[in-house]
């Protein structure tokens, strides 16, 4: 009769980018035409993704909930570039102080579910857990699962919407639909400006296509003359009032991450 | 006593070890140097009486198990956790232990990786919820709790290679760990104490018997396999009676020197999770005092419902048989039980958990039910509240001598 203290699940809580190769996406819709340019889009953002090697960052969440009351989740993320298939990636909590040390190892996979173990320091056990909740809060923020997770571009269908000036730039307004039947979306409306096709906008519709959150991305910064990073996301959930801005600090790339700390016994030796 | 040799020994061993390879300029740098740890205020109430003489109806205490991590900058490093607690109500339960010390240092050697542990440290095998059946390594520190199991640290040499193929993991012990038992006053305790001051064993080394052990794991898809074997002294004592000193009963913890073959898996298909445990074990004498060999299992499955009705909540329910084939005659109280338990998370800010379970004897009436309440009050603190209740003990189950102490316990945590 024992359960380690917590059990976090979650799924690769990543990279809100797009990441992954183009494959081949069926065409439903009756404008071919807007589909292919979406597609197209899609693909070209998610090869300018390609070749970063690793990276490791720390992430800073701020939830906020409609009485303007804090709560802080701080993590360290180490990604590994898988080429073919999904990304691996290791998370390790250092704030809420009780789950200190507490990690999450995701092997993504391109074409069927990630495979996620969860190291619980109290007990020194590793434990397999399932990643097939998509919808859920992440750690009680409003990024789903499936909002951090690496986006690849088998997972949706496309239609492009129109171009319209966003700030300083102009913007392509893509809609992509998740193929996903788990997924707590019907939508999401996508912007990114022309040149970097850099995401700076998601509006998130829910099943019953009511507009649920929007996402902003801000203080974008280039890393390796070819990367663009955001530095602060920021999640508004229109429904309950409640927001959580995400902040990507020390981002290093080019590390010296190799598949050895992707395992399940490297999981056992974060601290 | 084991437990103070231990105690003593090994951090002066570290120290030494550690005095060159981490001081300023002759060893290597340090990269980082960390202390964590938490402070817990604990109260234990019993509300029925108990059934021995000289039992009390509470256990308060203090628990501080710092953490202190030191990493230098090729990667290698060295831990020390060691685990205090003070018991008002049992002098037994107030005890220290060395939980972790040992250095870390691993590399590669061609395409495959290797690693050693050297020192105190913790161990976990298994894959199940309701038990711990497979792990092996540690002895059990069964004053913190009466069925979670948490560990003794134990000295080691650990060895792990892995590659494509899976993980190798090779175990030297030595210095056994003679299992916490409650004092005089203390609760979920037989109608005797157990006197852990004439410890013996079958092994003429005693507690410095050389025991080995090897792990075999590996995930591939959505399964995750790992065989095991342990050859050495028994972390699981038999307990016979004798008097001590004044002439009054107390019981004598004998390790047998025994032989396991484990096994453990799961497959995880969608929000499903299948699982077995199983072990034969060689060398074991039972209740009777008679050497059998025998096999034991445990197996199950855990299926989660995500956004439970819409809400933010996720709902797991559990499902696991316990057996083991010397029935009656089994030393734990694990012979033929069923269990069955659901998990609700939260998912909030707080990450709040309740759990429920009950441990049903499918041959006897015992039943044992148990709650748990988890939640985060603040960035550093949190609460954990807990309830057991053994209802209708059946007189031949070896919790029989327990079935008054049926409790509940709070926890305040400070998390540094």
């Amino acid at each position: 009769m024992s359960y380690p203290r917590k059990v976090l699940a979650f799924s690769t809580p990543w990279l809100i980018v797009a990441a992954g190769i183009g494959g081949t996406v069926p065409v439903h819709s009756q404008n071919i035409e807007s589909d292919a340019t979406g597609l197209n889009i899609a693909r070209k953002a998610s090869a300018r993704e390609e070749g970063f090697g690793n990276f490791t960052a720390q992430q800073v969440m701020v939830l906020r909930n409609r009485h303007g009351q804090e709560s802080r989740r701080q993590l360290r993320v180490k990604v590994l570039e898988v080429q073919e298939e999904g990304d691996k990636s290791l998370f390790v909590f250092d704030e809420p102080r009780d789950v200190k040390g507490t990690a999450l190892l995701v092997h993504a996979h391109r074409a069927s579910a990630d495979d996620q173990w969860l190291y619980l320091p109290a007990l020194k056990r590793v434990k397999r857990i399932s990643s097939s909740n998509r919808s859920g809060s992440f750690m009680g923020s409003e990024f789903a699962y499936e909002d951090m997770t690496a986006q690849a571009v088998e997972k949706f269908t496309y239609r492009y919407l129109r171009d319209e000036p966003c700030g300083d730039l102009t913007c392509t307004v893509t809609e992509r639909m998740p193929t996903d039947r788990k997924s707590g979306y019907s939508r999401q409306v996508v912007w990114r400006d022309k040149g970097e096709l850099r995401a700076w906008k998601v509006e998130y519709y829910d099943r019953k296509n009511a507009h649920l959150k929007t996402l902003t991305l801000e203080n974008y910064r280039q890393y390796l003359d070819r990367y663009w990073r955001a530095g602060v996301m920021t999640m508004v959930n229109h429904l309950t009032g409640k927001s959580t801005v995400l902040t990507w600090t020390d981002y290093q790339f080019g590390t010296d991450l190799q598949d050895r700390d992707f395992t399940k016994t490297g999981l056992k030796r974060v601290r | 006593m084991p437990n103070r040799i231990v105690f003593r020994c090994v951090p002066l061993v570290a120290a030494w070890i550690l005095a060159p390879v981490f001081s300023g300029n002759s060893g290597a740098q340090i990269e980082t140097r960390e202390l964590s740890g938490r402070l817990s205020v604990e109260s234990r109430w019993f509300p029925e009486s108990g059934a021995y003489t000289g039992q009390r109806a509470h256990g308060s205490g203090v628990v501080a198990e710092p953490k202190i991590y030191v990493e230098d900058v090729r990667g290698r490093s060295f831990t020390l956790a060691p685990f205090f607690r003070f018991d008002a109500g049992d002098n037994r339960r107030t005890h220290v232990d060395l939980r972790e010390a040992y250095f870390l240092l691993f590399g590669e050697l061609g395409n495959q990786e290797w690693e050693m542990r050297l020192g105190v440290d913790r161990v976990f095998w298994g894959v199940t919820e309701s038990r711990r059946l497979v792990n092996i390594i540690n002895q059990v520190d069964l004053v913190e709790h009466p069925y979670k199991e948490p560990t003794l640290g134990q000295p080691m040499a650990h060895l792990t290679l892995s590659g494509d193929w899976g993980a190798v993991e090779l175990f030297g012990l030595t210095g056994h760990r003679a299992r916490t038992f409650p004092g005089r006053s203390g609760r979920l305790r037989f109608p005797f104490i157990v006197d852990n001051e004439r410890v013996s064993y079958e092994s003429d080394a005693g507690r410095w018997h050389p025991d080995v052990a090897a792990r075999y794991s590996r995930s591939a898809g959505n399964m995750d396999v790992g065989i095991s074997v342990f050859d050495g002294n028994s972390r699981d004592p038999l307990l016979l009676p004798d008097v001590d000193r004044n002439g009054q009963p107390v019981l004598l913890p004998e390790y047998d020197r025994i032989r396991q073959f484990g096994l453990d898996a799961q497959l995880t298909a969608g929000s499903w999770l299948f699982k077995i445990e199983a072990l034969g074990r060689a060398g074991a004498r039972d209740r009777r005092g008679v050497e059998v060999e025998y096999v034991a299992s445990t197996m199950g499955g855990e299926y989660t419902f995500y956004s439970f009705i819409g809400s933010a909540a996720d709902l797991s329910l559990i499902g696991e048989w316990n057996y083991d084939g010397r029935g009656r005659n089994a030393t734990n109280i694990f012979q033929n039980d069923l269990f069955i338990a659901a998990r609700l998370a939260f998912n909030d800010i707080q990450s709040t958990e309740v759990l429920g379970s009950v441990m049903n004897d499918i041959d006897t009436t015992t039943r044992v039910f148990t709650f748990e309440f988890n939640r985060r009050i603040s960035g550093r603190f949190s609460l954990h509240l807990e309830a057991i209740a053994l209802l209708d003990v059946d007189a031949g189950d070896l919790s029989y001598a327990s079935r008054r102490d049926s409790f509940v316990e709070l926890h305040l945590v400070y998390n540094h």
